[in-house]
């Protein structure tokens, strides 16, 4: 096995000269004609190369959904899994493996609903996991039923008089599990996607990143508003690390902290903020994710929060290295010592 | 402490149960004295019984921990269906113990409890001391508490601290009762206290006092002596099922030259693995607390996805959650092990009670055809066995194993031959390093033609790159597949795979070989089945027993054995779940008996039914 001490993907020793093409697999890509996921593969085959990893330490693992049948058409190694439970799957991949750099494809029912426990689990533990969430306010594979992040009041198979509950904000929740990186970003914004995706890699943790995902089957369109060359300017609020949030034409929109609020809110014409990812503490972070609600009005995409915190997976890999420096003997030794390491008696 | 001049009597066995309030310290003080006996070299068998309460109300029926142990100078097989001698705390312990007791038992009571209000607790109009009540026993009224603080005043020792050192002036008493020997409970305070030498100093001076009232009081007369029992030479320690396991499963990892990744959620009876294989991490041992039951065993499956000897323990109420999981793991064709430390059911049922009610889901429990590996520890110690055979079976054969534990054998305690590390099975495994296929594919389901194990590669190895997931897959690569004849062909692979598992003949003990009547059991039912047995053969009733460790696939000769005996008897903890696996499998009319109760069989439970059935067929 390789040596544990390689904690981090971009950390690798011997950068490899790579393809896009050398991590397509050849399996036929099954996703419906005009999916968003077809951008996010191409996205994610463009940009794996950029690592240097080679193709045997990479992993992609996956729950169930249109999204977890990622791992088919990359070719590295993969796993697809079982609904909700991919990132507990790949946290003891990963704890156990800490040279392999581990990647989650999750969809909103699955990381969101199913899955709930672990990714707050996983995002709290800050495994070294980069999980992209592909959120398409739908349940695709099941012929579309609403999600945990479908708009209130959709009106879905199953729900023929609109949906009575809530949706998550995906970011917000990531954040309020303790998340050391959370991103969003878009499938059809390849430039974007994979600026985004660079950072998640560099991250060393549990990296979050919300990528909106356009299901023209069930869902089309949902997310027009900040797609389209018309009207996304005045809706989409791209950050950008040490420079001020503005939006709009000619900058005309700004995102402010308003003097005795405690949130962010976007004015005309005001005084904007400085982006800052790395501000410590998560309240920043989760004022901007609350920009953006259901009707998409306002939203952030970009880094929202990049701060360090000693992943699980170092102090898992420390641990075990300090009680191994303490190893007195072979294996087979110290297991005798350990078995007489009692009152014993002996019978002659 | 020097002998005391009374008269002293041999015994054979003696079994002795010590039983008080939750808080007293019971299982503290009979481990105590059960480390004291091994070391005299008795053989012992003991069995803890205690509340799921931490702390239920004080003096309450409820709130009772007893812990009793059987020692002998012959080798035994169970903790004693009857206490000889009861140690009661108080009124509760008394009154939860009494009916267990044979005429003749001697019951040492700790006078000071009996106070009025104890003794309403527990619904006794009058104090049993003194309305003739207790007259077909030998009682021994000891002031316990009173005295322990007065032995431990002049050291200064609050009332209090005096008081919590009792259970030790009781451990004193009985110590020198049996001629126990006591230097390794003294080092034993001065370890366990060894922030507090005040506490040290109280709990030896109350254990001194102890063991000096038993030599100077009129109360006692005699004193016992239980010779070493002649076991098989070598070193042994006292261990208990769950320790075993978790020692067996470090084994397994040292043997196959693998880290282990333990993922766990706590359960009761099953959480003291964690807290030992927490304890090893010198051996690559990896423990990961999950934040629930399928996380556990999620976690667990991707460790041994990246090579890691992946483990998950828990009970019954997890078992139920981790079924999609294993599913996928028979799947993927990985290894993995379960550990089921079974205790009463259905639901949250009896958390500290014994039951072997989860054969069934161990067997079946999960969607699709889904066979795999199940096997059963038949005592304590032979729970560190059972998990490097339950190592063995998953690593070699790439299959889930379930080891089916239960809080009989998990809780219980017996001495232990300890085994030499070098001498344990070489679980060695080779991951695959080189393409398998034609033009340099790799086949990740191309099987070895013997084992019809699939290769294992794992994730780092350069050109093995491939995708594996819970879809039907292609035979041979692996790819996700609808066609019909291949599913056909996976399912019927996936059930002869487990079938073609070697594992050991089952044995028949049939001393007199001319028994009629096989006694069939499986797991911790090994001890009560056996000593009845046993006790059948000394009285001229000729009877046969076998044994299964081996649930699934069964031994190869079990048909075999099954009828070459008139009548089979099954005696489980259940409703007859192995009786049913057994009529079904091989059309034998085996006759279950069961009992669910939440305790095991005594042996003369199964001595008096299996004396009805070799005499009256």
């Amino acid at each position: 096995m390789a040596s544990p001490t390689l904690n981090s993907p971009n950390r690798t020793l011997t950068p490899v000269k790579l393809t896009a093409k050398d991590f397509k697999s050849d399996q036929e890509v099954r996703w419906c004609p005009g999916c968003g996921d077809y951008a996010i593969l191409a996205a994610v085959q463009g940009f794996m190369p950029e690592l240097g990893i080679p193709r045997e330490n990479i992993v992609f693992v996956s729950g169930i959904g249109c999204s977890s049948r990622f791992p088919y058409y990359m070719n590295t190694y993969g796993l697809h899994s079982i609904h909700g439970r991919a990132p507990a799957i790949a946290t003891g991949l990963s704890a156990s493996r800490p040279d392999l750099s581990v990647w989650v494809v999750t969809g909103d029912g699955d990381a969101l609903s199913i899955g709930g426990n672990h990714l707050i689990h996983a995002l709290r533990r800050n495994v070294n996991l980069k999980i992209l969430l592909f959120n398409n306010r739908i349940y695709g594979l099941t012929k579309g039923q609403y999600s945990p992040t479908s708009e209130l009041g959709k009106i879905t198979k199953s729900t023929p008089a609109g949906s009575a509950d809530s949706p998550f904000n995906p970011l917000s929740l990531a954040l309020g599990a303790e998340a050391t990186f959370v991103a969003r970003t878009i499938d059809s914004d390849r430039k974007h996607l994979q600026s985004v995706l660079r950072a998640a890699a560099e991250h060393e943790g549990s990296a979050f990143v919300e990528i909106y995902q356009n299901c023209n089957i069930f869902n089309d369109g949902a997310f027009e508003l900040i797609k389209d060359a018309g009207s996304r300017d005045d809706h989409l609020i791209r950050l950008e690390q040490g420079q001020p949030v503005t939006f709009g034409a000619d900058n005309r929109f700004a995102v402010t902290h308003p003097a005795g609020g405690f949130g962010l809110k976007v004015v005309e014409g005001g005084d904007a903020i400085v982006h800052d990812a790395t501000v410590d503490d998560p309240a920043y972070a989760f004022a901007l994710s609350r920009l953006s609600g259901s009707d998409l009005g306002t939203t952030p995409i970009g880094v929202f929060r990049d701060v360090r915190r000693p992943s699980y997976d170092e102090l898992v890999t420390k641990q075990l290295v300090d009680a191994k420096a303490q190893a007195d003997g072979t294996p087979e030794q110290m297991l005798d010592g350990l078995l007489h390491k009692a009152d014993t008696w002996t019978i002659l | 402490m020097s002998a005391g001049a009374k008269r002293v009597e041999q015994l054979d066995r003696v079994v002795i149960r010590f039983a008080g309030d939750s808080g007293d310290g019971m299982q503290l003080t009979g481990d105590r004295f059960t480390s004291e006996t091994a070391q005299l070299g008795n053989d012992i068998s003991t069995l803890p019984n205690f509340p799921a309460e931490i702390r239920a109300p004080a003096g309450t029926l409820p709130g009772v921990s007893s812990f009793q142990v059987h020692f002998a100078d012959y080798d035994i097989l169970t903790p004693g269906d009857a206490p000889n001698v009861l140690v009661a705390m108080n009124p509760a312990a008394l009154k939860a113990n009494l009916s267990d007791l044979p005429a003749g038992a001697d019951i040492i009571v700790n006078t000071d409890e009996f106070t009025k209000r104890n003794l309403a607790k527990v619904g006794y109009a009058a104090s049993p001391l003194e309305d003739g009540s207790l007259s077909d026993y030998v009682v021994h009224p000891v002031a316990l508490t009173s005295m322990t603080v007065g032995a431990l005043t002049e050291l200064g020792v609050a009332k209090k601290d005096g008081e919590r050192a009792k259970n030790m002036f009781a451990l004193g008493l009985l110590s020198w009762m049996y001629s126990r020997p006591f230097e390794s409970t003294l080092r034993f305070l001065e370890t366990k206290f060894a922030k507090r030498p005040d506490l040290v100093a109280a709990n030896k001076a109350a254990f001194q006092a102890g063991w000096n009232f038993g030599e100077t009081t009129e109360t006692f007369t005699v004193r016992y002596e239980v010779k070493p029992a002649r076991m098989k030479p070598g070193t042994y320690r006292n261990i208990t099922g769950n320790q075993a396991l978790a020692l067996g499963l470090v084994a397994a990892g040292v043997r196959a030259k693998l880290p282990v990744f333990l993922g766990a959620y706590p359960i009761t009876p099953a959480s003291d693995i964690l807290h030992e294989l927490s304890k090893h991490k010198k051996f690559g041992v990896t423990t990961m607390q999950a934040e629930d039951e399928i996380a556990a065993i999620g976690a667990a499956l991707g460790a041994s996805y990246g090579g890691a000897l992946g483990v998950t323990t828990t009970s019954g109420p997890g078992v139920a959650l981790k079924g999609e999981t294993i599913s996928l793991a028979i799947a993927l064709e990985l290894p993995l092990v379960i550990v089921d430390v079974q205790r009463a059911g259905p639901s949250t049922g009896m958390p500290t009670k014994t039951e072997q009610a989860d054969l069934n889901m161990a067997l079946y429990g999960r969607h699709g055809e889904a066979p795999l590996a199940v096997i059963a520890p038949k005592s304590p110690s032979d729970c560190f066995h059972a998990a490097i055979e339950a190592a063995r079976i998953a690593l070699k054969y790439r299959t889930p194993v379930i080891l089916l534990s239960d809080n009989y054998v998990a809780s219980g305690s017996e001495p232990w031959l300890l085994p030499s590390a070098g001498d344990l099975p070489d679980l060695t495994v080779a991951f695959a390093t080189e393409p398998n296929g034609e033009d340099g594919r790799f086949l990740p389901y191309l099987r070895d033609p013997e084992t019809l194990a699939r290769p294992w590669a794992i994730p780092g190895t350069a050109g093995l790159e491939h995708r594996i997931g819970g879809l039907e897959k292609a035979d041979k690569t692996g790819d996700i597949s609808y066609d019909p004849a291949n599913h056909e062909f996976m399912v019927r692979t996936r059930a002869e795979r487990i079938e073609a598992i070697e594992v050991p003949d089952v044995e028949v003990e049939d001393d007199d070989e001319n028994a009629r009547v096989l006694v069939l059991g499986w797991g911790s039912t090994y001890g009560p089945i056996g000593a009845a047995c046993r006790a059948l053969r000394q009285r001229g009733l000729p009877i046969a027993q076998a044994h299964l460790r081996h649930l699934s696939p069964l031994p190869a000769n079990l048909g075999e054995v099954l009828k070459a005996y008139d009548k089979v008897v099954i005696p489980e903890m259940n409703l007859g779940q192995l009786a049913h696996v057994i009529r079904a499998k091989y059309l034998v009319d085996a006759v279950p008996f069961n009992q669910v109760s939440g305790l095991p069989f005594t042996a003369a439970t199964l001595e008096n039914m299996l004396e009805d059935v070799v005499k009256n067929g």
